[in-house]
């Protein structure tokens, strides 16, 4: 493979509305501070590839159209990915095989959602005669899988709460978070209500507005930056209706998880991963990835969140800079966990950074938990 | 760099209205055509990539229905871009030549019966200071055709024309619709839907799905395939502001023929998802050739499937080249009010 | 949309109206439902039975033909209980909402469970449909009103796991 490094993060503010900039004035508060990162220009940028989540969030339709001027696309090639919540990873992927594939030299990605323009849970909702209609949100599709999670693992259900500490004690460490929850602890969110049952109001993500970019080249302009390399990156779907899928363990994020594995040479990615950005949107699913992804044995993954082992001190920190769980721009929600891998083994991540990171991992889900992108980035080429 | 050729395409009869047919059910049979056409089965496809667009499906997440069609066990590596499914052949390009992969399946599918398409497609203006307006996307092209015929570049007999041909040429292609094309008086005579656009000018609401699977040089050696070779491929997007444009060109289009060192004079064949007749004849204007010498399919304007449309330019090239005299082709898609995004494709057969 | 006093945004509101196609496969079911039976598909291939179908086993790519008709009774693979309302659906919380594998099926579908304290449901809990008045079926899965406990034996989860034939 042709080497590709990150060798820009750019991330805005997240908030519940960010009513004090449009659509491109969002994406360019991203795009800006990763050119800057980069130190490139816009002379510089082969290619542009834009990822968000569902048109209907913000009620256009292909953004990316109207997007061309402002994100710097004019004149040159301009792709749009749409693979669900993955779409952020899936993104960062599809710009880095423009790096590795030969033909593009340093190309600009882009992710984004800026739900406030518009009513999510009504673009979330049509009304289908084949099921009935009693989906409450995500969180409510998303909930009796943490059940059957907890069934077979006999977890206790302080797990789920600790999860949603730890990730908002990161996101007090990290400035762009939207959550900032001073003094969080067990107790609060124990105390907040339950929404769907085991899943209490802080163990869920909120929503949010937000943009994340990434700078991404060949060797010849990354060598002599501070880069993270790219030494594995892969996807998997599976149908959503497909008889004999796991929904809680699924096949496709243990078979993406192995192939970039395999191709950054990992045998033990608990050993040899340094920290990883999961995408951990409800509390559960820490435990529930720790395992899909082989760093913990079956049945196993909430012992290693009840050990602390997931803290940003722990040996294998998870969502160092506060996850989906205190951001969730959804079209974004992926690549921010992408482009916060490359930040902790370039060293930039600030507050939130872990000592001596050389190697992470970014991940992303999407759909009914059957869409993966993951991708793993190196201090070395 | 790595050879990658087209090896199969299969396309719908192109509906007004596929009535009951799900994605799903849309979808299936092209896959199962373009799978049965190149003797392999999707356990040999190491990348599949889909084109669509959920604001034509009315529901959020149409691609993810659309995955049931597609064999997903074991788990698959799969993408999906929100455009037309010519830009998922691009992806896939990408993704071979990169070493991710040596076989892709690409699909498109779109129905644009179950809503306004002409009142959807306003939803990809800028939506604080055009799409609430609401100028249709037949408003939009009717613009283009104006500045074209100020410029003095195009006449109604020209549009006439555009018409006929298209009808012509489109007797050939099972998958188009047979249109009887109304006679010069008729044509001046007919109403206009945003003048000079009368609804002969206009591509049908369709419905369908097309798939087409790419290989590389050494995928096609050892699973039999027959390739017809990707020469050059690229894409680029012009201004969103209308404004901005002089609509009489299409800029994309110049540039990429230079930058892909395209010569018009090898080639021999020309489809171009032009999907109203003035665009049609901005296009054989542009590639230099006849009106009736471009879109030997019939081209858009006699089935016109969204997300598919341009797949389709890629996928016909590839048919004419396996079945007739010619050797290189050249495939156009396109994206956006009046020609914004532009894919070129230019094919060769090996012989 | 934004609860703040000063209004800082207009709304420009979007109304399109669609035809919703549900496929051949679950008009079928619809039907079928619309005359108080449940009607599923099987793959021909690894003969797992989808209800609703949609036409095809994603598992092998292959369209689904064969007509099975199942009962309305099977067992919850699992549940959540909703502690907030659903927009535009007048029921009140907590309501239970649960992924009801039928018999026979090798697919789940959501729906509600009602007629037991929600502190009794459990995961493997045997159910069965409960109708609305036959004057009011439609073509629509809301024909059931919820599912209730038969107060047959709890299954084991782990029988649920599909076997390809």
């Amino acid at each position: 493979m042709i080497p590709a490094a990150v060798i820009g993060v750019g991330q805005t503010k997240y908030d519940s509305k960010r009513r004090d900039v449009s659509m491109p004035g969002l994406i360019r508060e991203a795009i800006d501070r990763a050119l800057i990162q980069a130190g490139v220009d816009w002379d510089d940028i082969d290619a542009v590839i834009l990822g968000k989540a569902p048109d209907m969030f913000e009620g256009v339709m292909m953004p990316e159209l109207f997007l061309a001027d402002s994100i710097g696309a004019y004149n040159k090639p301009l792709l749009r990915v749409h693979t669900a919540g993955s779409v952020g990873g899936s993104t960062a992927i599809m710009a880095a095989t423009h790096i590795t594939s030969g033909q593009y030299k340093c190309v600009l990605t882009v992710s984004f959602e800026k739900q406030s323009e518009s009513n999510a849970t009504w673009a979330l909702s049509p009304k289908y005669p084949y099921t009935p209609h009693i989906n409450a949100g995500a969180g409510g599709y998303f909930a009796p899988y943490m059940r059957e999670y907890i069934r077979r693992s006999g977890a206790p259900e302080h797990i789920g709460w600790q999860v949603a500490v730890k990730d908002r004690q990161n996101a007090n460490l990290n400035p762009l978070a939207h959550l900032q929850i001073p003094g969080i602890d067990l107790e609060m969110v124990k105390s907040t209500p339950m929404l769907w049952e085991p899943l209490r109001y802080l163990e869920s993500c909120p929503s949010s507005d937000g943009a994340c970019a990434l700078i991404i080249a060949a060797k010849d302009i990354a060598k002599g930056k501070n880069a993270a390399w790219i030494k594995g990156m892969s996807v998997r779907s599976e149908g959503t209706l497909s008889a004999g899928r796991d929904e809680v363990n699924p096949l496709a994020g243990q078979m993406c998880a192995k192939d970039v594995y395999a191709q950054a040479g990992i045998d033990n990615p608990l050993k040899e991963i340094d920290c990883a950005e999961i995408y951990v949107p409800f509390s559960w699913y820490e435990p529930m990835w720790l395992e899909n992804l082989g760093f913990a044995d079956k049945n196993k993954g909430w012992e290693f969140t009840d050990q602390g082992r997931t803290e940003l001190s722990g040996d294998i920190p998870f969502n160092m800079s506060g996850g989906v769980l205190s951001s969730n721009p959804i079209g974004a929600s992926g690549m921010i966990r992408f482009g916060e891998a490359a930040l902790q083994v370039m060293g930039e991540a600030g507050e939130h950074q872990v000592d001596n990171a050389k190697v992470a991992m970014g991940h992303a889900y999407g759909g009914a938990a059957q869409f993966f992108a993951m991708w793993v980035v190196g201090k070395e080429i | 760099m790595k050879r990658i050729g087209v090896v199969g395409y299969s396309q719908n009869s192109i509906k007004s209205d596929a009535g009951a047919a799900n994605e799903v059910e849309l979808i299936m049979p092209v896959v199962h055509e373009v799978l049965a056409e190149t003797n392999l089965t999707q356990s040999n496809i190491d990348f599949t990539c889909s084109g669509s667009c959920d604001y034509l499906q009315g529901a959020a997440f149409a691609f993810v229905e659309g995955l049931n069609a597609i064999q997903t066990y074991p788990p698959i590596k799969e993408s999906h871009v929100e455009m037309d499914a010519a830009w998922a052949l691009y992806e896939s390009y990408l993704r071979i030549l990169s070493g991710d992969a040596e076989i892709a399946l690409i699909y498109g599918f779109g129905k644009s019966s179950p809503g306004n398409l002409d009142q959807i497609m306003s939803l990809q203006l800028d939506p604080y200071y055009v799409a609430p307006l609401w100028p249709d996307r037949v408003n939009l092209a009717g613009l283009q055709a104006q500045s074209m015929m100020q410029a003095g570049m195009l006449t109604r007999e020209d549009m006439h024309a555009a018409v006929c041909a298209s009808a012509h040429n489109a007797k050939n292609n099972p998958s188009a619709f047979k249109i009887d094309p109304p006679s010069l008086e008729e044509y001046l005579g007919s109403a206009m839907i945003s003048s000079p656009l009368t609804k002969y000018d206009c591509a049908p609401i369709s419905d369908g799905a097309s798939a087409i699977i790419i290989a590389s040089e050494d995928a096609c050696k050892k699973y039999n395939l027959d390739p017809i070779w990707i020469e050059k491929i690229g894409h680029q997007v012009d201004s969103s502001n209308l404004g901005f444009r002089d609509l009489t060109l299409v800029k994309p289009v110049s540039d990429l023929m230079n930058k892909l060192d395209i010569d018009l004079n090898t080639i021999d064949i020309i489809e171009t998802q032009a999907q109203f007749s003035h665009e049609v004849v901005l296009m054989s204007q542009i590639f230099k050739r006849t009106i009736q010498d471009i879109n030997l399919s019939g081209g858009p304007l006699a089935g016109n499937v969204m997300m598919a449309a341009g797949l389709d330019t890629i996928g016909h090239t590839y048919k004419f080249l396996k079945s007739h005299q010619h050797s290189v082709a050249l495939a156009h898609a396109v994206s956006g009010p009046c020609l914004q995004h532009n894919l070129l494709a230019c094919l060769r057969s090996p012989a | 949309m934004n609860n703040s006093s000063e209004k800082d945004y207009f709304e420009s509101l979007i109304s399109l109206e669609y035809t919703h196609t549900a496929g051949s496969a679950t008009t079928r079911f619809l039907e079928a439902v619309a005359e108080g039976k449940i009607v599923g598909q099987k793959c021909p291939k690894c003969s797992a039975v989808y209800v609703p179908p949609r036409g095809s086993c994603p598992r092998d790519g292959v369209p689904t033909s064969e007509e099975v008709t199942l009962t309305d009774r099977g067992c919850v693979e699992s549940f959540t209980v909703v502690h907030i309302p659903i927009p535009g659906n007048p029921i009140e919380p907590p309501f239970v909402s649960a992924m009801i594998r039928l018999d026979g099926a090798n697919i789940s579908f959501l729906h509600l469970i009602q007629e037991i304290p929600v502190e009794e449901i459990r995961i493997g809990m045997r159910v069965e449909a409960v109708w609305k008045p036959q004057e009011e079926w439609t073509t629509s899965l809301e024909n059931i009103k919820w599912f209730k406990p038969t107060g047959e034996p709890d299954i084991k989860p782990e029988s649920l796991i599909f076997k390809p034939k």
